[in-house]
């Protein structure tokens, strides 16, 4: 009678090599009614394909539950279920423990099954983040939280959440003859602060789409290791950031190479800088402006350049006076703050 | 199969007796139902059943995933994704911590998830009160859960394993709570005959979540949107799940007896001292106690008084409760709640009650309500002759408020 901590075995899932060597299969397929360019729809297919059809998955209201799972045209080949806005946490923890149990005491074949919750930002980062943290804190279960941020409540028109950047417009933020910058809360950190706050979570990454084969490697790393683990990914959203959809894969290369969005594992503790955000750290690269990247959204477009340098400088603050550059803002210093008036 | 006199005579060999609180037989209940994943999270007086089952699990005496949540919204989220994988589960909660769980309640029974639950019942904030009110329970009473009140700690541990035994039928799979009156029953001892596990394992098959399983070798989408094309025949389904519980819940009674070897007569209310009553009391939970000390009483002075005690209040016998009732002349319902601005400005069972008379083709006797017993005020006995000596009034047609509070500061 094991009622004491005991990690189950997992499924062994070695990174894909090369763009080539991914299987053809799908399990997310067709059936979905998502934008044209959305990159979490992306998220969802790759991360299907990562986890392969021994996976259940757990997701959270937002468009990526009411877009895709219409009812009689579901795009999921493997298990799926709706869980509550804020319930990514503990879909995933009563999924992974129903399994755990029935598996020990003989009542299903005793075998690896990934179990993954994801949720967007709104459903993550704001609403969920207590049941979030709380099943991060559970040594005993295998599971993966993933958070599809496509920086606001996307699904109901495009709402600021805690994820949104700041100075967006949003539909709870438009710019007005008063007030320009009606969102002035600066983004939560979510991957640093589950990385930090959870010792018992052995893996922590972020990801982006344009990165799609680094994704799905962080997926398959995540599902391997054991224990409960958090992805966050940032994913362009064409009709929330307000842009072409044809410049999806642009966006998100733009947000990692103007340092806006780093790529980061923290595998048992250790933290390793990956893909361009590694490059750009080790000034193999130079970081490009984030005017490059905000002046291709209409979301900004009310921006003047004073707010495009205070956005600047907070970047620039990321990466020089952070001590943990990119991931953790612990200062030697207390900083100065003058955002534009 | 065994005569029921046999089951009986056998039952009193094998079943051993012991000392324990309403919480504690529920815990025993979840052990003997050999439940799967349980979760917990404190709050007065539900979660000493969790105390006893967290025992359970440290002796090694009960085999589950025991989680303790971060939150009431999470402990009802986490035992709905396990049942859904085909695990069974038990959870719990009182007062505020169960409207925490709102969203929750209100998805469980629309996807059609079993599972089994105690309310310790308790007021809910503000202000501050631990003792027993039944709103908490009955705010899910429209959301298609199966409410059930019990009034000693024998009752609360059968009616667990038959609670079980009808949500997990493949043909409810709805929810049921198991509500318990704070302190008078979760922190009450009495003496309870515990069946052994052979009996119990008779009884209460293996959960089957059959085609709805969620598992890789049955990889089904649950919960699609589903919109204004299909919700109404959703619901209609789920309206004839709880329609069927009447003859599921009659049936697991009846085999309750048979293999425990212990019954309860008409599974859906209780009636004490009826056969001759020319007027009853009605309610719920642990009141019984005291209206049925007056009731002795009382009819030590000649007045013939009964009592029908409300075990399920979802399903609502309500055919069968209205041609028990029309055999009296005046019926007084004692609510241990309120449903401010209601009908009459009623509790909430006197407004079930009178609904459940007025399609009757047989006699309809006047209905008066008594809101009693708030916050965990005790019922007295005088309290209990007053509201008899109003329903008299009311059977002679004298003209007086429809509801009354009963035991209030002047
Ligand atoms: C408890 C609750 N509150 C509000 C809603 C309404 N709602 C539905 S989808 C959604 C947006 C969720 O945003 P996010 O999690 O970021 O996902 P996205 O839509 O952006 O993909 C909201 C607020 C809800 N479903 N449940
Ligand atoms: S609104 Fe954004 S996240 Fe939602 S479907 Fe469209 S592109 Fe995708
Ligand atoms: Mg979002």
């Amino acid at each position: 009678m094991a009622t004491y901590v005991q990690i189950d075995p997992t499924q062994k899932l070695d990174p894909f090599k090369a763009v080539k060597k991914i299987p053809l299969e799908e399990f997310f397929t067709s059936g979905h009614r998502t934008c044209q360019g959305c990159e979490s729809s992306l998220v969802m297919k790759t991360m299907a394909k990562a986890a392969g059809p021994r996976t259940i998955i757990l997701g959270s209201t937002g468009c990526m539950y009411v877009a895709n799972t219409t009812y009689y045209s579901t795009s999921w080949v493997i298990p799926w279920m709706h869980t509550q806005l804020g319930s990514s946490g503990s879909a995933a923890l009563g999924t992974a423990a129903a399994l755990k149990a029935l598996m020990r005491k003989g009542k299903i074949k005793n075998e690896p099954i990934n179990v993954i919750a994801f949720c967007g930002d709104g459903g993550g980062a704001d609403m969920g983040v207590g049941a979030i943290s709380a099943t991060l804190t559970h040594p005993d279960y295998n599971l993966l939280i993933l958070m599809y941020d496509n920086e606001s409540y996307a699904n109901t028109d495009i709402q600021l959440s805690g994820s949104t950047p700041w100075g967006a417009h949003t539909t709870f933020s438009p710019p007005g003859k008063v007030k320009r910058i009606m969102h002035h809360r600066w983004k939560k950190n979510m991957a640093g602060m589950m990385a930090v706050g959870h010792p018992t979570c052995r893996y922590v990454a972020t990801m982006c789409m344009s990165y799609a084969l680094a994704g799905m490697n962080a997926i398959r790393k995540a599902l391997s290791i054991g224990g409960p683990t958090f992805i966050h990914s940032l994913d362009p959203c064409p009709k929330g950031w307000d842009y072409d959809p044809y410049l999806s894969h642009e966006m998100g290369e733009l947000a990692v190479n103007t340092g806006v969005w780093p790529l980061y594992e923290v595998e048992d503790g250790v933290l390793r800088l990956t893909g361009r955000t590694q490059q750009l750290a080790a000034g193999k690269i130079k970081r490009q402006p984030v005017r490059n990247y905000l002046l291709k959204q209409g979301r900004f477009a009310h921006f003047t350049n004073d707010d495009i340098d205070y956005f600047q400088s907070k970047v620039d603050e990321m990466w020089n006076k952070w001590l943990v550059p990119g991931v953790i803002p612990f200062r030697k210093e207390v900083e100065a703050d003058n955002p534009p008036a | 199969m065994a005569p029921v006199a046999t089951a009986i005579e056998e039952q009193r060999k094998t079943d051993e007796t012991a000392l324990i609180t309403g919480s504690e037989a529920i815990a025993v209940a979840c052990k003997l139902a050999d439940v799967d994943v349980i979760t917990a999270y404190p709050i007065r007086p539900y979660d000493t059943v969790m105390q006893y089952v967290a025992k359970l699990v440290a002796n090694g005496e009960m085999d589950c995933e025991y989680i303790v949540a971060e939150g009431e919204h999470s402990q009802f989220e986490i035992v709905k994704h396990a049942s859904a994988c085909g695990a069974r589960v038990f959870c719990g909660s009182s007062g505020v911590g169960w409207m925490y769980a709102m969203e929750a309640l209100t998805v469980t029974p629309a996807l059609r998830i079993p599972m089994v639950v105690m309310v310790g019942n308790r007021a809910l904030d503000d202000p501050g009160a631990f003792g027993v009110e039944h709103n908490d329970a009955l705010a899910v009473r429209d959301l298609g859960w199966q409410l059930v009140w019990v009034d000693n700690a024998q009752e609360a541990l059968d009616t667990a394993l038959i609670a079980y035994r009808v949500a997990e039928d493949r043909r409810i799979f709805l929810p049921c709570a198991i509500s318990c009156d704070g302190a008078f029953l979760t922190h009450s001892q009495a003496l309870v005959k515990i069946p052994s596990q052979e009996k119990v394992n008779e009884f209460l098959p293996r959960y089957n979540r059959a085609d709805l399983l969620l598992h890789p070798d049955n990889p089904i989408t649950v919960a699609p949107q589903a919109n204004e094309d299909w919700v109404m025949e959703i619901r209609r389904q789920n309206y004839a799940a709880m329609e069927r519980t009447f003859g599921v819940i009659k049936e697991a009674y009846a085999d309750f007896e048979r293999i425990l070897g212990r019954s309860y007569g008409n599974p859906f209310f209780e009636e004490y001292q009826t056969d001759d009553a020319d007027v009853v009391l009605m309610g719920m939970g642990t009141l019984s106690t005291p209206v049925k000390v007056a009731i002795r009483q009382m009819r030590k002075q000649g007045k013939k008084v009964g009592f029908v005690r409300m075990r399920w209040f979802r399903p609502f016998a309500a055919e069968d409760l209205a041609k028990s009732l029309g055999r009296f002349s005046a019926v007084g319902v004692i609510d241990r709640d309120y449903s401010f601005g209601s009908p009459y400005l009623g509790g909430v069972l006197a407004g079930e009650v009178r609904h459940a008379l007025y399609p009757s083709p047989g006699k309809r006797p006047p209905v008066l309500g008594f809101i009693c017993g708030l916050g965990g005020r005790e019922v007295t006995v005088p309290d209990v002759e007053r509201m008899t000596d109003s329903v008299y009034k009311a059977a002679e047609g004298k003209v007086q408020p429809l509801t009354q509070w009963i035991g209030l500061r002047e």
